[in-house]
């Protein structure tokens, strides 16, 4: 399976390297460089990459990329998907997932990676079992480390391993009992230049953060399950209540957790909640262009539409924008080619507008086609698709657990054309 | 290295140092001798740190390794089950080959281990030693075989495993375990199951039957794919043809396929597409489609999931166009998704273009060539060559649009779509002149050489339509001659070649001229095809009798090229597999085998009669998460053994009574009606009855006049009321005629007790069978709850007398909280008996079955071996009940239980007792 695994930067430092099986030479991510070169983008590189002995299969995560070396037959999503695993384990130890955190916490991923592949097969991938063993570092105990020598490897052996339960760990205790759900909804949608929708569908996950002593049963109803035409589950969920009653049960992990993510049935028209006017154009003659948006509010359901944000990669010939917006600012990176103008709060009475000129290189052909328009946006406390928590119950435990859900809808990929 | 370190490596700080060494790739193999002498430190933290330092250098310096190998062979004897894996785990990642015999001992010996987790340790070391020594293979698969024979979740993934890389030829090693690795594979961990999952298909294709539905709306449901139809199908349909007889699916082809289905809701990427694989492979075409939506989910996952789940589309889409054409848009391609994605993209959107939605896909095809991705916009125009050679409405829509592409400013754009043009014009020449002559303009322009070689091409093999125009063409080209590539060279001598042939009254000289160039080129290539272009076109008295043929060599009609998909053809590669997506072999891949030419026997699978009845029974178990395992936290996971404990009483009863009801029936077809009857009829939360539940008779089908009632206690929680216990019920009517309006009437009841009843059940057709359930609150009593059971035109008294280990619930307690609440209920509220325990209850395992077998109790971790403890609580009243099992030595032991209900105490002592002195 897994034979060993590299993380290199950037810039192309293997910064890392980790073996499960007999050692082989980084030599081998030459191969992988040339792919990254003839790439480009790092978004471009290959996943699977075929070198004479070996395959390299590699994601890109926090400009990192992880790459790992197999040797035989194997699923790539297997390997994929344990290498992402990875990247968010080091993200639930240290914060974030990057270069520094990883060096300044090698002992740590070192130990980790240890523990999550034994010969290159998965053997621990539960946070929570992994945290038994290896406590993540906080500042106090990373102080008594450097002063006493220890590390943060736990004393204990992997007593999660042997749980039916592998999520939870036992003997959870909790001064206040909290149990929050977090309702987030994405519009994944396409429209077109006159603004009706190419395709558009709604895509939502329930994120949980769930801090209760002891052994806690919950029950998750909705009021309206019939919306969710596709879902997929935590493993903790209990699918055969799913399948006959549509209530979530399980015995949930500790902490931070994705409970379900589903897709929301497609027959029902999905709400757009801001249309866009715009007018982009360029000119045969004089190197320069027009740029006129607008943005306001459509279906919103009587919210405010927030953190309205329109991004735009330009044509490579666009050298400087020179523009006007009534409401919030705009930036232009010359290099990246990249408008960003960030919105904020969108204003029923005063649309927000962006006005100007753009500079194209003198002497260039005019560019042929029309960038499109991202638009990111963010709406409290509704869920478009209109889905609603019935009510949460606890079974086993005895003590009042404090409840809350909160719904937020998000622009996913939300494009405009132009 | 670092003296300084070397001094400090007697302290563990210094340990510290040592996997930072090892992870920036330095070589720290000489401390070696001064870091393995830590290895029986106390310190666990430093222990651990030397395993990572040991497993790194062991190969280099394998006599100083040598030396650490007493302190794991001590570790593989520590009472810790914990310890006793981690021992295994480093002494087996030790690659030094003198200590094989050593592995292969501590395998051996963990493979037989009481702990699971140890088992499971010792699957994952067999590959390990597999690679350092292959010579011990024979070895290894006989534990092997002992390892897939192991019922327990924890174990099924990582056997697999081991299998896969060890013996993967071995597929008659799975027939016993086949039905078990289904039913066990909800509950194994994700990687377990997508292993096993793997191993299944290839299985199932090697011993199962081409699965057919004889279902004719199927067949106009995919109709626009019939041209590609299988074979497979064909020769299945006539395989069943000669059988004459309707094709029924192994039973175990459908639990394979229903015990997989629920994990396409997995959060694991992996884990569904090897569900969307099986059924790829496996499924009856008309259930495939389910798949399709688990993939489409997967799109909005990592851009790597992504390009991964697009190849295994695009090889579905060829095949199965139907599947794929409800999520069309799902394809759509934005602007920001990285190139090697769109360009997946389109080969699904082409793959799924047909008559009725290639309007829709050509307008998005449109705003496509517009972008500012070169790259993309290549594709783009292939892809619409593509569309336009398949379907033929729109071709002559197509080139148009590809003709105007031809004054794009671009010229990648331009070359690409001449390419293309090519092509499409090959198949009707005839009705396009203007655009042969439209491009033979553009050779002023355009410099890419494989479109200059493209258009030189077309104006040779169609000189005929462009009768004015071709010859100037050759007259700038013997111009640019010497600066042209090569392609573009061989081009312009085969377009000479044609005209000389055709109207050599004009061209001749600039043929002759064109010869005399590339016969003095730096390119062999164009040199000995200039040579050979004149020995046949130019008649000299000594060319040979093939110059006479010359025009029907060259103006031969030449077939028009078929464009097709690079995914065509690739699903005869696994699904899902590293070999499928880089379309070659990869090392280690095992070949996915055809169907069997003839049904292979089923009963091959068969473990005992008892057994394989009962595999069917538990069917729709499967579908509880683990979590709701009775046995809670504890290290057995007994009661998901399904299939197992043959030795239980209760089990046994099950299924001879079952017998002696149907023994006039074959084996097989009982099996059939068991999954039917467990099949559940309507959404409501009843389970199957399990090997490990009970049934009771509720209703004899003698005094019930052919209706027959069973019941059992679920020990599923009762959602509408949490103080009530549930009670499934199974009607079975074993009438000729319908029964209708079954319901409860009149319940008698002792005051406090309550009764849910189940909705009516308003037709029960003739031999078939429903399970509800219903709601009892006992009052943590034992007293039988009475009522009458009534149809459309009987009613029978009858009542349910709960035992009294079904009165409680699993209560998951820590050995702390335990104690604890021991501890207040002292006195008159512990009940102590002494006991010999029965001779097949010696062991944990068998005392932890019987107990959870008789009443719902949760196990509670403990520390001490010589005890087993368990703890639930009372439906009703939320009571705790703690019982505790002490064994001593010469097979005695001490039960006790701790309960503030005396009563039930009582009760409860007496049935624990019962069980475990049998």
């Amino acid at each position: 399976m897994i034979h060993s695994l590299f993380l290199i930067n950037n810039s192309g430092d293997i910064f890392l390297e980790k073996h499960w099986k007999s050692v082989i030479s980084r030599s081998v991510c030459d191969y992988f460089f040339e792919a990254q070169e003839k790439a480009g983008e790092p978004d471009n590189v290959p996943p699977v990459i075929r070198t004479p002995h070996h395959y390299l299969i590699n994601i890109y995560r926090e400009k990192i990329f992880f790459v790992s070396v197999i040797q035989t037959e194997v699923p790539p999503l297997f390997v994929i998907e344990f290498l992402h695993r990875v990247a968010e384990m080091f993200q639930d130890y240290f914060g974030e997932c990057s270069e520094v955190t990883i060096k300044d916490n090698l002992v740590i991923v070192y130990e980790l990676l240890e523990e999550m592949l034994d010969n290159g097969f998965p053997l621990a991938t539960e946070s929570n079992i992994l945290k038994e063993m290896i406590k993540p570092p906080t500042i106090l105990r990373s102080m008594v480390n450097t002063i006493t020598g220890s590390s943060n490897l736990g004393a204990t052996l992997p007593t999660g391993q042997l749980s039916t339960i592998p999520w939870r760990r036992a003997d959870v205790k909790y001064t206040n009992n909290e149990a929050y759900f977090d309702v987030v909804e994405e519009i994944d949608a396409i429209l077109d230049k006159s603004g009706t929708t190419v395709f558009a569908e709604i895509q939502g996950v329930i994120d949980a953060c769930v801090k209760l002593s002891g052994m806690p049963d919950l029950t998750l109803s909705f009021m309206n399950p019939r919306l969710l035409d596709d879902v997929s589950f935590h493993p903790c969920v209990r699918f055969k209540r799913w399948e006959s009653e549509r209530v979530l049960s399980f015995i949930p992990p500790d902490g931070n957790f994705r409970l379900m993510s589903y897709h929301v049935n497609a027959q029902n028209l999905v709400a757009i909640p801001v249309y866009v006017k715009q007018n982009i154009s360029f000119f045969e003659s004089g190197s320069s262009g027009r740029l006129d948006i607008t943005v306001g509010p459509k279906q919103t359901m009587g919210k405010t539409v927030e953190c309205v944000l329109v991004t735009i990669h330009m044509p490579k010939v666009v050298l400087s924008a020179n523009l006007t917006a009534t409401q919030g600012t705009y930036t232009y990176d010359p290099v990246t080619k990249i408008l960003v103008w960030d919105i904020g709060k969108l204003n029923q009475q005063k649309l927000p507008n962006l006005k100007g000129s753009l500079s194209l290189q003198s002497g260039a052909p005019k560019p042929e086609e029309n960038p499109s328009l991202n638009i990111d946006l963010k709406i409290q406390q509704l869920a478009i698709s209109g889905l609603k928590v019935n009510r949460l119950d606890m079974y086993v435990e005895k003590y009042k657990p404090f409840k809350g859900v909160k719904y937020v809808t998000k622009a996913g990929k939300f494009q405009v054309r132009t | 290295i670092d003296p300084f370190i070397k001094k400090f490596l007697h302290s563990s700080l210094s340990f510290l140092y040592l996997p930072q060494m090892i992870a920036r790739g330095k070589n720290a193999s000489d401390l070696f001798p001064a870091v393995v002498k830590n290895v029986a430190c106390k310190n666990i933290e430093v222990k651990k740190l030397v395993y990572v330092y040991l497993v790194r250098y062991a190969e280099e310096q394998q006599d100083l390794a040598l030396l650490s190998i007493s302190t794991f062979q001590r570790g593989l004897k520590d009472p810790n089950q914990l310890i006793r894996a981690s021992a295994l785990r480093v002494l087996s990642s030790i690659r030094v080959t003198i200590i094989v015999p050593i592995m292969m001992l501590a395998i051996k010996e963990a493979a037989s281990d009481m702990s699971p987790y140890v088992r499971k340790t010792a699957a994952h070391a067999i590959p390990k030693l597999y690679s350092l020594d292959p010579e011990q293979k024979d070895q290894l698969i006989e534990v092997i075989e002992k390892l897939l024979a192991d019922k327990t979740t924890l174990v099924a993934g990582s056997v697999v495993m081991a299998f896969e890389e060890v013996c993967p030829e071995r597929i008659d090693l799975i027939h016993k375990n086949y039905r078990k690795l289904c039913n066990l594979l909800i509950d194994v961990e994700e990687w377990g199951q997508v292993v096993i999952i793997n191993m299944l298909t290839r299985y199932a294709r090697t011993h199962m039957f081409v699965p057919i539905c004889f279902n004719s709306g199927e067949k106009a449901f995919y109709g626009s794919d019939d041209e590609d139809d299988d074979d497979e199908e064909k020769k299945a349909e006539a395989a069943a043809l000669a059988k004459r007889k309707p094709y029924v699916m192994d039973p175990d082809h459908r639990l394979l396929l229903r015990n997989t289905k629920p994990l396409l809701q997995s959060r694991n990427a992996a884990v569904v597409m090897a569900v969307a694989q099986l059924y790829f492979h496996l499924a009856p075409k008309a259930e495939v489609g389910v798949i399709a939506k688990a993939l489409v989910r997967l799109m909005r996952s990592h851009s790597e999931v992504q390009y991964v789940v697009l190849q295994n589309v695009a090889t579905m889409t060829i095949k199965r166009r139907g599947m794929f054409e409800p999520y069309l848009k799902s394809f759509y391609i934005r602007s920001t998704d990285p190139t090697q994605i769109k360009i997946l993209k389109l080969e699904v959107l082409t793959n799924l273009a047909n008559e009725t939605n290639i309007s829709t896909i050509l307008r998005e095809f449109q705003t496509y060539i517009k972008s500012m991705d070169k790259d993309f916009v290549a594709a783009t125009i292939q892809a619409i060559g593509r569309c336009a050679t398949n379907i033929g409405e729109v071709r002559d829509t197509c080139l148009n649009g590809l003709v105007q592409l031809l004054s794009n400013r671009d010229e990648l754009v331009v070359a690409e779509s001449v390419v293309v043009i090519k092509k499409l014009l090959q198949m009707q020449p005839e009705q396009h002149s203007d655009i042969i002559k439209h491009m033979a303009k553009l050779t002023d322009n355009i410099q890419v050489p494989m479109a200059r070689a493209s258009i030189l091409w077309l104006i040779g093999e169609y000189c005929e339509h462009v009768p004015k125009i071709a010859p100037d063409v050759l007259r700038k080209m013997a111009k640019s001659f010497t600066n042209e590539e090569d392609i573009v060279k061989l081009q312009i001598l085969n377009l000479a070649a044609k005209l000389y042939l055709t109207n050599s009254k004009q061209t001749k000289l600039l043929t002759q001229y064109v010869l005399n160039l590339a016969k003095y080129d730096q390119n062999y290539d164009i040199r000995d095809r200039a040579r050979f272009i004149r020995q046949l076109i130019v008649p000299t008295d000594k060319s040979g009798a093939l110059s006479k043929y010359a025009k029907k060599l060259f103006l031969a009609l030449k077939p028009a090229p078929v464009l097709e998909s690079p995914f065509k053809d690739r699903d005869h590669f696994q699904l899902g597999s590293l070999s499928h997506l880089l379309n070659a072999k990869a090392g280690g891949y095992q070949e996915l085998p055809d169907w069997p030419e003839s049904a292979p026997d089923p009963s091959v699978r068969n473990v005992e009669v008892k057994d394989s009845v009962r595999a069917g029974g538990t069917v729709t178990l499967r579908g509880r998460a683990p979590g709701e395992s009775d046995t809670g936290s504890g290290s057995e996971s007994g009661s998901e053994e399904s299939g197992s404990g043959s030795e239980s009483e209760e089990s046994e009863e099950e299924s001879e009574s079952e017998e002696e009801e149907e023994d006039e029936e074959d084996e097989r077809t009982k099996k059939k009606k068991k999954i039917e009857k467990s099949k559940p009829k309507k959404p409501e939360s009843t389970i199957a009855p399990s090997s490990s539940v009970r049934m009771y008779e509720l209703l004899h089908r003698i005094t019930g006049e052919g209706l027959a009632v069973e019941y059992c206690f679920s020990r599923q929680p009762f959602s509408p009321d949490p103080h009530m216990v549930a009670v499934q019920i199974q009607f079975t009517n074993n009438t000729s005629s319908e029964t209708k309006s079954l319901h409860i009437e009149d319940p008698k009841l002792q005051s406090g007790m309550r009764i849910k009843e189940f909705p009516e059940i308003e037709l029960l057709p003739a031999g078939e069978s429903v399970n509800v359930v219903m709601g009892i609150d006992f009052c943590d009593s034992t007293q039988a709850a009475n009522f009458q059971l009534c149809t459309h035109t009987r009613k029978f008294f009858v009542s349910i007398q709960p035992p009294v280990g079904e009165l409680m619930v699993p209560a998951f307690l820590t050995e702390n909280e335990f104690k604890k609440e021991q501890g207040q209920l002292m006195g008159m509220n512990e009940i102590s008996e002494k006991l010999n325990l029965g001779e097949k209850c010696q062991s944990d395992h068998a005392i932890v079955e019987r107990v959870t077998a008789k009443a719902n109790l949760s196990r509670v971790p403990c520390g001490s071996e010589k005890e087993n403890r368990f703890a639930g609580k009372t439906v009703s009243s939320g009571s705790l009940v703690l019982v505790t099992v002490a064994r001593k030595e010469g097979g005695g032991a001490q039960l006790t239980v701790n309960c503030e209900k005396m009563v039930i105490g009582t009760m409860l002592v007496k049935d624990i007792l019962q069980a475990l002195t049998q």
